[in-house]
């Protein structure tokens, strides 16, 4: 499968295109990850479909969202599985998922899964920022227009004025990404920290399906 | 039309139009007008605590419904919070000094773990504007606190607010506390913040869910009407 454009993946998600047993049914975000991993283990009994990544900054969205998108597709798969965190969804998609008879990703988002839910919670970080590699390639789409940065840099500080740096986890290495987290750091006032991730659990959650 | 044609001279103004142009410079987001605007309706008379009711939490009141409606979004609130905060700062040492009501008293604060406090400040910003005084406890608070602030403060309402799905389950251990402690009949406590909802709400013990600004204010004054119907009866 070709690796879909970014701004798509953002505002319209992804269709399920191929053939397979599951369905992974997944936030626009992850997109790119997952076909990495399919292609690099040979996954050829998942097919991806994607929820529009911008979901992100509207949670309530995800849950109706989803729930849609196993109605449309479990009578066509044998199994599907959400991945997906909790992404802010307050347990609710959690409950949907168990309602549903469908299992998810476990963690509180992707920022933990993809260090390690254990290692990301003994952390124990709250002053931090974080960007994987989709949320540093669609920044503008992400953080800059929707808080208004673009219009009004003055509320920059009313936004984070209690963070102290912006972590960018790096699920591949790519020094052009990671000169461009390092300029939103800056953007944002932030300090930056670089820390390679891969896949974390998001790797475990897929291949023990 | 030209630039200098468009502009409004508030000063100009009769109270009606000035307060409605207040209202459009509140949704704007024009600090330095609302400040303008303030001053210019204190020069003219108005007691302080009607330049807040009716100019200032009129306008935020448009404000809000535009946002619950989706008409508006963070940033425009954000902007127009702090074009209310301009005004409220010339406005509150003159509310205390002439003894505008106070409906009750709140304290409010993010939960231990978490650090944003946009929608709190909205929240305590709303209160204050409807009569409230806010005690604010800021971000990252702990158990101790948020004790300690209700020992302190005597407050009629406690406020908690988080907006980590990771941090919200702490709400949950302060309720705890306050009944471990015999005291959770003492205050009304509303929760709110974005992962929230009303069944989480009412599963941690919380009097209630708040979806936004607005509607803590009207949760709140409830409360406190409920609170004096019940010392009236008693």
């Amino acid at each position: 499968m070709t690796i879909p454009d970014d701004t798509q993946l953002t505002e319209h998600g992804l269709n399920a295109n191929g053939s397979g047993r599951i369905l992974l049914l997944a936030c626009g975000a992850l997109a790119r990850e997952i076909l990495a991993l399919q292609k690099a283990n040979g996954w050829d009994h998942m097919v991806l479909a994607c929820l529009p990544a911008i979901y992100h900054n509207t949670p309530e969205k995800i849950v109706p969202a989803i729930r849609e998108a196993v109605a449309k597709h479990r009578d066509t798969y044998d199994e599907i599985f959400v991945v997906y965190a909790d992404c802010g969804t307050g347990g609710l998609l959690q409950a949907a998922c168990a309602e549903m008879g469908v299992k998810m990703v476990e963690g509180p988002h992707c920022y933990s899964f993809f260090e390690g839910n254990a290692a990301f919670d003994a952390r124990d970080e709250i002053t931090a920022f974080y960007l994987t590699d989709f949320l540093v390639r669609q920044f503008d789409a992400f953080v800059t227009k929707p808080l208004g940065l673009d219009r009004h840099p003055e509320l920059r500080d009313m936004y984070f004025e209690h963070y102290e740096k912006l972590v960018y986890q790096a699920q591949i290495k790519d020094p052009a990404l990671e000169a461009k987290a390092r300029d939103c750091a800056e953007t944002l006032g932030l300090a930056y920290e670089y820390r390679f991730t891969g896949y974390g659990d998001l790797e475990n959650a897929l291949k023990a399906l | 039309m030209s630039d200098q044609e468009d502009d409004i001279i508030l000063s100009k103004l009769n109270d009606e139009d000035l307060v409605a142009q207040m209202f459009d410079d509140l949704y704007d987001g024009l600090k330095e007008e609302i400040e303008e605007g303030v001053h210019i309706l204190l020069d003219r008379g108005w007691e302080p605590y009607r330049v807040l009711t009716e100019a200032l939490v009129g306008g935020m009141t448009i404000v809000g419904n535009d946002f619950r409606d989706g008409i508006l979004f963070v940033p425009e609130v954000l902007l127009a919070a702090n074009a209310m905060k301009g005004g409220m700062a010339i406005l509150k040492p003159l509310l205390a000094e002439t003894g505008a009501p106070r409906v009750g008293k709140m304290v409010i604060g993010t939960v231990k773990g978490d650090i944003h406090d946009i929608g709190k400040n909205l929240v305590g910003m709303m209160m204050e504007g409807a009569g409230f005084e806010i005690v604010d406890l800021g971000i990252n608070n702990s158990v101790d606190d948020y004790f300690a602030a209700l020992d302190a403060e005597e407050p009629d309402i406690l406020g908690m607010s988080a907006l980590l799905t990771t941090t919200m389950p702490y709400m949950k251990v302060v309720i705890d506390s306050l009944v471990e402690k015999g005291r959770r009949d003492d205050y009304t406590v509303l929760v709110g913040g974005a992962p929230l909802n009303e069944e989480f709400g009412k599963a941690i013990g919380a009097d209630a869910y708040c979806r936004d600004a607005a509607v803590a204010v009207e949760t709140a004054k409830e409360f406190m009407a409920r609170k004096h119907n019940q010392l009236a009866a008693g």
